[in-house]
């Protein structure tokens, strides 16, 4: 790529690179390792395994093991069901209710969670008073704060990733395979199960996975309907213990103990995944689209509809209609009638110092994390997908790191690296909160331009030099205006997910740097249901807003650069 | 005069040497080919020229004035030369005339300038009309077009070609290979293109060279002189359909299949071996054009064959033919074939006459 041996700015954009993520990546998680296993500069297992093996915490690594075996089985039932549905039957409307089933990856979990325990809470259920009143039951015939419930909830907004994943894999299957069996005589029955089940097992599998790793190391739903019941798992545990003991060294040691299970559990489910999904790629993936066999449903069509469209109405409609209402009750508790109903909440929203300051944190954030995070991340894929340069294994390493890291263990290595240790401390600053979203985030990035620059062929980057352009005129005048959209969608995939963040964010709040979701958990904590649910219907507002403007953007990007002018 | 040199160019991929010791010299103002098979090295050289790569070993000089060598290499961008790439390059954001401009902008030449020498380079190249439109609505050669008028609208002293018509189909690489060396001609450039067309190489250079797969040059000269005295069988072999016959020597008069199988008696091939012939055996080669079907095989020197297949390709009609055990294609002119009555049935017998023999040693150099 670059002429001389002795390209300077290439060696420079390397090394900048390279401190860019041991700066934000590496030292965190390293400290964790260190302040883990080492007591007083000493390698020290015995406490390690003397912390594990204490009541408290083991039960909530147990937990942890029940909630993420529970939501995975759940999910992937869930998930590969409708994904068959959509693709592989005569369901009617299919493309609209492919687009619904995603839309539970734009809902917080935390807000669901919060909408959840207003109906089906057992003291003061909606539902379950609903329920209590018309059988007339004595007690509350639903707990949705208990396992089970956690587990319930958790899977409504986990199942997409197998849905995703194996709608993708039933799609893209190249349908002779089973065409060929069934003129072979093979019954449908037989097909699915010797031809068709095999072949994406590996896409059911990996989703599955990818649903095990997200809940084992998931905070808002636990969050919302175990603490309060003493239900933690190995996130909540973390937060319970250095939230209690003020931020305690002994507490964040825990904490790291704790954060190396959730980080050894992780790479084994990756590399789990990685072997998986390299052995699934036989003939099946075909590239291009095509028809695949599809079932004709007849009798069933209709209920099957019903079924899918009750299915979306509790699971998102129910929900944020909850929020929504539940926002402008007068008191928490009352019935939902039109006298009992206010827009004030709503205007307080705006005028509470705690809940503006926390929209305002949250968007300027999540905004500049954003950008940085986008900035950084091209400049790291260029260097990883373009520069001919030793070491870039290492940046390779490095950029996907996070991927795997849960965002209590990112909050953990962040607390220990920016606290002072080093001659910064940002605790108690919204810098600690935005150097851990970058943190959080890089990978997102690079994964996006990485995948955008890698379509820009090297010959269009030599021809400018050909034509008399430096490395840098080459870089502004064609590289960058051709990644532009990668860029800009590697923004929105940062931006987005920011500005709901609650799992980073809680360990790391100060007095006046709650976001948004910190300030939607503690008004929960503190009983302020009302608010709580008002702030999370202007955040539901915002988000929505956020996701149709991308997708109207992104769409616009799509489109041809320009018309024939002649 | 600004003759392009390598000398002692040497460049290796981790352990994989690519080119070792290269020698070439490229004269001012010719088109100059460099044809081989994919994979031996030919686009690196190309690189080095355009500074794409470093040499690891050896100098790269034009005009006398050396542009790279182990320790320096001038940046592509300082080197004024002009590069077309296989897969054309042509930037997609940009529009036509954006795009021929681009290397005028860079330049910073005068807007006026720029407007008329673009508008100049889009005539030479036959894009008039097409100045606005964006390369995804173009055909693959209209593309190619514009990569050739954004490497000649600054006027380079030297053009790199890389493969640049093997994205095309076949009427329009005829057509577009004309163009290349009219223009060539008119503005004068030095052209390097790299091929592994032999019809394009033979087509449009000045002088050519033939590398291996090991990324040396087996043989430099005219097209002329490289079709009609390869130095070896790997040069005949690559620049169009090879016959080759096995013979052995016997008294300096040489015999197809002397000492084959049994069944088969030895046949004398009436040429003799040129004096300089010393190897006990070796291969006599010619293409398919040279050698004449006879309907019988009384024909002066003409040796007994047999038809095996017989298949018209519209102008010209391919025959292959069996002399002595060994299989030859032969070619004529349909039209000549039909005025003679040369339509031979397949299984027929026939005389075959042989012209413009090669003659190969063991080793597979030419012996004259």
């Amino acid at each position: 790529m670059n002429g001389g041996k002795k390209f300077n700015t290439a060696n420079l954009v390397l090394v900048f690179s390279i401190l860019v993520l041991v700066v934000v990546v590496a030292v965190p998680v390293i400290l964790i390792f260190i302040t883990a296993f080492f007591e007083n500069g000493k390698f020290n297992l015995a406490g390690v395994m003397k912390i594990l093996s204490d009541p408290d915490t083991y039960q909530a690594l147990l937990n942890s093991v029940i909630i993420a075996s529970g939501v995975t089985l759940v999910s992937t039932v869930i998930g590969t069901f409708f994904a068959w549905l959509i693709a592989r039957t005569d369901l009617p409307f299919k493309k609209v209710m492919k687009a619904l089933f995603l839309v539970p990856f734009m809902l917080p979990s935390f807000i669901g969670a919060l909408a959840w325990k207003v109906l089906l809470s057992s003291r003061a259920g909606y539902i379950n008073k609903l329920l209590m009143a018309v059988f007339g039951f004595q007690k509350a015939p639903i707990d949705i704060m208990s396992l089970g419930g956690i587990i319930a909830i958790e899977s409504m907004y986990l199942f997409p990733f197998v849905f995703l994943q194996v709608a993708g894999a039933l799609e893209r299957m190249d349908p002779t395979l089973e065409e060929s069996a069934r003129i072979s005589g093979a019954g449908l029955g037989t097909i699915t199960r010797k031809i068709t089940l095999p072949l994406v097992m590996p896409s059911i599998l990996s989703g599955a996975l990818l649903v095990a790793l997200y809940s084992l190391s998931h905070f808002g739903v636990p969050s919302i309907l175990g603490t309060e019941k003493g239900i933690y798992n190995i996130p909540t545990k973390i937060y319970e213990r250095i939230y209690a003991s003020g931020g305690s060294f002994g507490a964040i040691r825990v904490g790291t103990i704790l954060s190396m299970i959730l980080v050894i559990a992780a790479a084994l489910i990756l590399k789990l995944q990685d072997v998986l999904l390299k052995k699934g790629q036989y003939q099946i993936i075909a590239g291009k689209s095509m028809r695949p066999v599809v079932l004709k449903l007849r009798g069933l069509k209709i209920p099957l509809l019903i079924v899918s469209i009750v299915y979306i109405a509790i699971t998102v409609v129910l929900p944020t209609v909850t929020i929504f209402m539940v926002g402008g009750l007068k008191t928490y508790g009352l019935p939902f009638a039109l006298t009992n109903m206010t827009w004030d909440n709503y205007l307080k929203i705006f005028q509470w110092r705690m809940t503006k300051d926390a929209i305002w944190n949250s968007l300027y954030l999540s905004l500049g994390a954003a950008f940085v995070t986008m900035l950084a991340g091209t400049m790291i894929s260029y260097v990883i997908v373009k520069m001919k340069v030793k070491g870039k294994f290492l940046l390779q390493f490095l950029g996907v790191l996070p991927f795997s890291l849960p965002g209590t263990v990112i909050a953990l290595g962040v607390i220990l690296t920016w606290s002072g240790r080093f001659g910064i401390n940002l605790y108690n600053t919204p810098w600690i909160i935005f150097v851990a979203y970058i943190a959080r985030y890089m990978a997102f990035s690079i994964k996006s331009n990485s995948a955008s620059l890698s379509q820009v062929s090297d010959s269009l980057e030599e021809a400018s030099r050909a034509c008399g352009a430096t490395h840098w005129q080459s870089l502004k005048n064609i590289v960058l205006p051709l990644i532009k959209p990668g860029m800009i969608s590697a923004f929105f995939l940062i931006f987005l997910p920011a500005l709901r963040e609650l799992t980073t964010s809680v360990l790391l709040y100060g007095p006046t740097t709650r976001t948004i979701g910190v300030a939607i958990y503690a008004l929960n904590e503190d009983g302020e249901t009302v608010r709580a649910a008002a702030l999370a219907s202007v955040a539901l507002l915002i988000i929505f807003m956020g996701e149709a403007i991308i997708r109207k953007f992104l769409a616009q990007l799509d489109k041809p650069r320009a018309k024939v002018e002649e | 005069m600004a003759d392009l040199q390598l000398s002692g160019v040497s460049k290796s991929y981790g352990t994989r040497k690519v080119l070792d010791g290269l020698d070439l010299t490229i004269k001012s103002g010719e088109c100059f080919t460099l044809l081989g098979p994919s994979g031996c090295g030919k686009t690196v050289i190309l690189r080095l020229i355009a500074g794409f790569e470093t040499p690891d070993d050896g100098v790269v000089s034009i005009g006398g004035k050396v542009i790279a060598d182990a320790k320096h290499s001038l940046p592509p961008e300082d080197r004024h030369i002009g590069v077309v790439f296989q897969d054309y390059a042509v930037w997609p954001h940009k529009t036509v005339h954006e795009n021929i401009a681009y290397p005028l902008e860079i330049a910073k030449m005068p807007a006026e300038k720029i407007s008329k020498d673009v508008r100049k380079a889009i005539e030479q190249v036959g894009l008039k009309g097409l100045a606005n439109r964006y390369p995804y609505q173009l055909s693959g050669g209209q593309q190619q077009r514009v990569a050739l008028a954004r490497a000649l609208v600054t006027t380079p002293t030297v053009m790199l070609l890389d493969e640049p018509l093997t994205n095309l189909d076949a009427n329009l690489r005829e057509e577009m290979r004309f163009e290349i060396k009219e223009l060539q001609r008119k503005t004068g450039t030095t052209i390097f293109y790299v091929t592994h067309d032999q019809e394009v190489a033979l087509a449009i250079s000045d002088h050519m060279a033939i590398m291996d797969e090991e990324g040396r040059i087996r043989q430099i000269g005219t097209p002329d002189q490289v079709y009609e005295q390869p130095n070896s069988e790997f040069v005949h072999q690559f620049l169009g359909i090879p016959n080759y016959i096995p013979f052995a020597v016997r008294d300096g008069v040489a015999y197809i299949a002397y000492g084959a199988e049994a069944g088969i008696a030895p046949i004398r091939i009436p040429e003799v071996p040129p004096a300089g012939f010393h190897d006990k055996a070796g291969k006599a080669a010619c293409r398919p054009m040279d050698i004449f079907i006879e309907k019988t095989t009384e024909a002066r020197d003409a040796l007994p064959a047999k038809v095996l297949r017989l298949s018209l390709l519209g102008p010209i009609i391919d025959y292959l033919i069996e002399v002595g055990g060994i299989q030859l294609r032969a070619q004529m002119q349909t039209e000549e074939a039909v005025a003679r009555d040369m339509i031979i049935e397949e299984g027929r017998p026939c005389g075959a006459r042989f012209t413009n023999l090669k003659w190969f040693g063991v080793n597979g150099e030419a012996v004259r």
